[in-house]
């Protein structure tokens, strides 16, 4: 048992690292969000030339051959710099989709423009209705002689205003909540009868509704795809949990920073009990949310679909309570200054609040993780 | 990073739990699954069984019968005690007093106390705390004055748990009031059998006889039973108070009353089925197994840590582990008591001098009082309030 980082783990940490420190500050991330797309295509060029696109794609194929372990050092340090390309959604859905779903041909096709940079991708699964049941799907896909036929609507689709294809999910037989019947297919973002429209996410990302009427659609997997779908989020989940620690640190050491230089009654603020004991509770928050990102990031690739679904539901309620905790704390202790857009602060803990409602909410998690029975049990302990 | 053990520790671990599941009486092993009191007999049994294969006083240096354990093999040795409900050995002999004296000690306190101290032939107790001396301890007042080749103390000591077992008590007294509190404190060993020593029972909400005063009325001690040096006792507390880092957080206890919530939560009912069948039990539950897991986790890192931090800095995560250690172990006493339900409510604690049949579930009996008796998780040992002190100045600089 160890939680060290190989020397090529820790090769990608410092460059990222770098990366971020020297090409991410607050005020360069400013000038990167007023960009036609919302974010900068040099920054993604650079993510590309730095192997970062290829991430999880395995060496033969062009690629880093990275697994949980990577994506969590990238997306912690993506996390403190409150990065807007869309990362999360080409490389870790779209790439976690190719990789686990796609076929041989359609990889050998697909992977090399990812890796490049040159194809973005997306991924349209949540509808209106839905909420956090990934079963619910009432988009359809109907067979005719030339392939699938995809009608229906998909919400708030990360970076779907920009991506080049997108998998979309759609029911190919049974009822609206059934768990078989959801197929996997992938779309050109330029297809005809597909519409969408772009917008502004709360935390200066981007994101898109769509609509499909009539799209013809390229078939992944056309029945029963939602067990590979449910991994391939838990993978997403644990990434996000990462991002997470990152921005919480960020609002941890920010907050640490100012207490210590703020000045009011004459004193440095920080001297205050009643303050030192909520930053300490807001370390807490963080050194256990760290712990349950790592557990995530472990976990993530479990095949036993229950251990990984515990796991993963397990490090997204931690992960949501300690960003909340520290979200408001860190806004609560800068004082005035926290509420101000041009202050960073306000940033990190709005990121934070969108993380929580993506693919389920601590609630969600909680209701998932008491349901399979919790994490401690006697075959377990024994 | 890979969380799995290697095939050694794999192993280490299966004979932890051989060891403790099949040596260690299964009747007094039922006693800590059940919260019941243990007897001072049962207490010195488990300790010599652990004893006598060298596993009692695994922390202390080896030359003086510890063991040279890597921190894995420490945390799965804690890990599996906790599971089995092993009691832990006499907390007072081998993190307190024991590693205080294989460190400070001269050569003949190692020779006499050490053996005795290992096997459970002298039970220690602890004087530190004062009516006026809590969170605040360098204020202490007992005072010992050097008379010819003897300390003549006199002073109280409160919050003295299981006095009344106790063959000696190490005690910070005051040897100089003329200095900052801190360097005038000394470390003094002293038999409990010395006249002029009175103990008295403090009974606690739980209906618990733990805690004791203890008083010194012109107590006699020899010189020779100082530890170190006069006035450095201050140095040797912080030692003793250091020690202990990651079994603070009792973990392993703390997964051991979860199973067995989710055992008595099957055998009680709400409404038309068993509690643990509750959605609303079940989140309450899985909440607080959230915050174990990720203590867990928080624990293993300050462990596999430890192994690369030069001697003295602290991984700052272990600071958290007895913060949140201390109030898991409170929320799962207040579960267990809503397990039982109304049978939570019949006081039947049999050292009261009751002999009456039980009523209601036998497991019901110990509920309410553990429920009480915890609420000191979070107050001895530095309160939190004082641990988030030591966080604030040592971890956040503040």
């Amino acid at each position: 048992m160890d939680f060290d980082l190989t020397e090529d783990q820790r090769l990608l940490k410092e460059s990222v690292d770098r990366l971020v420190a020297d090409q991410y500050s607050f005020a360069q991330r400013k000038t990167y969000a007023t960009e036609t797309q919302g974010w900068s295509p040099k920054m993604w060029a650079q993510f590309a030339e730095m192997g970062l696109l290829g991430l999880p794609f395995s060496e033969a194929q062009g690629g880093f051959g990275g697994g949980p372990v990577e994506t969590m050092i990238v997306m912690e340090t993506f996390g403190r710099g409150l990065v807007l390309e869309p990362y999360f959604a080409t490389v870790i859905l779209g790439g976690g989709l190719l990789r686990r779903a796609g076929s041989a041909s359609l990889q050998a096709s697909l992977v090399p423009q990812v890796i490049s940079g040159r194809l973005k991708l997306a991924f349209a699964h949540v509808e209106r209705q839905s909420r956090y049941n990934m079963a619910d799907v009432s988009t359809t896909a109907k067979a005719d002689a030339a392939g699938y036929v995809l009608n229906g609507a998909k919400s708030v689709v990360m970076h779907g205003d920009c991506a080049d294809k997108i998998f979309v999910t759609a029911r190919v037989s049974g009822e609206r909540r059934d768990r078989d019947g959801v197929g996997l297919f992938l779309v050109d973002a330029n297809a005809a009868g597909l519409t969408r429209r772009g917008y502004p996410t709360q935390d200066g990302l981007r994101a898109g509704e769509i609509t499909l009427a009539g799209v013809r659609a390229e078939e992944i997997l056309s029945d029963n795809a939602l067990a590979v779908i449910e991994h391939v989020i838990d993978e997403a989940i644990a990434a996000l949990c990462a991002e997470a620690v990152g921005t919480m640190q960020v609002m941890h050491d920010t907050t640490l920073d100012y207490l210590k230089t703020r000045k009011q009654f004459g004193r440095t603020i920080g001297s205050f009990q009643v303050l030192q004991h909520r930053s300490v509770d807001m370390l807490v928050a963080l050194e256990q949310a760290r712990s349950m990102a790592m557990f995530a990031a472990v976990m993530a690739s479990e095949e036993n679909p229950i251990e990984r679904k515990r796991s993963i539901a397990a490090a997204k309620v931690q992960i949501g309570r300690s960003g909340k905790h520290i979200g408001q704390e860190a806004i609560q202790l800068h004082g005035g200054i926290g509420m101000t857009q041009e202050y960073s602060v306000g940033h990190s803990f709005k990121r934070m609040t969108m993380i929580e409602q993506l693919y389920g909410s601590a609630d969600d998690h909680l209701a998932v993780l008491a349901r399979l029975g919790g994490l401690f049990n006697k075959a377990k302990a024994a | 990073m890979d969380l799995s053990f290697t095939d050694e520790e794999l192993a280490f671990r299966t004979e932890a739990r051989r060891f403790f599941t099949t040596e260690v009486p299964a009747s007094i092993r039922a006693k800590v699954a059940e919260g019941e009191g243990l007897t001072k007999e049962d207490m010195v049994t488990s300790q010599r069984i652990l004893n006598a294969r060298n596993w009692a006083t695994v922390n202390w240096p080896v030359s003086c019968g510890g063991q040279d354990w890597s921190p894995v093999q420490v945390y799965l040795y804690q890990d599996e005690m906790q599971l089995a409900h092993v009691p832990a050995p006499i907390g007072f002999n081998v993190s307190m007093v024991g590693p205080v004296i294989a460190q400070f000690g001269s050569q003949a306190h190692k020779d006499y106390f050490l053996p005795k101290t290992a096997n459970a032939d002298i039970w220690w107790c602890q004087g530190f705390s004062e009516p006026g001396s809590g969170s605040d301890l360098a204020s202490l007042r007992t005072k010992a004055e050097r008379k010819g080749d003897k300390y003549i103390v006199n002073g109280q000591k409160t919050w003295t748990t299981l006095a009344q077992h106790a063959d000696w008590i190490f005690c910070l007294v005051r040897t100089d009031t003329t200095v900052k509190q801190q360097e005038g404190i000394s470390f003094l060993l002293i038999d409990m059998k010395t006249p002029g020593i009175t103990v008295r029972p403090i009974v606690t909400i739980d209906g618990g006889r733990e805690v004791n005063e203890v008083f010194f009325d012109n107590v006699e001690v020899p010189v020779e039973n100082l530890v170190g040096q006069e006035n450095k006792g201050w140095d040797y507390a912080k030692f003793l108070l250091g020690n202990e880092r990651t079994g603070i957080a009792r973990v392993g206890m703390s997964k051991a009353k979860v199973i067995r919530i989710k055992e008595l939560a099957a055998l009680e009912f709400a409404g038309e089925r068993p509690l643990i069948e509750d959605p609303r039990f079940q989140e309450k539950l899985a909440a607080v197994e959230i915050e174990l897991k990720a203590l867990e986790m928080t624990q293993l890192r300050v462990v596999a840590d430890e192994r690369k931090l030069e001697k003295g800095r602290q991984n700052p995560a272990s600071s958290i582990l007895k913060l949140k250690g201390s109030v898991i172990q409170q929320q799962l006493t207040e579960l267990l008591m809503e397990v039982v339900g109304p049978y939570v409510m019949p006081y039947q604690r049999d050292f009261d001098g009751n002999n009456e049949p039980i009523v209601g579930p036998e497991y019901a009996t110990e509920a309410a009082p553990m429920y009480f008796n915890y609420r000191k998780v979070s107050i001895y040992g530095g309160s939190n309030e004082i641990q988030h002190n030591i966080i604030a100045k040592a971890i956040l600089g503040l």
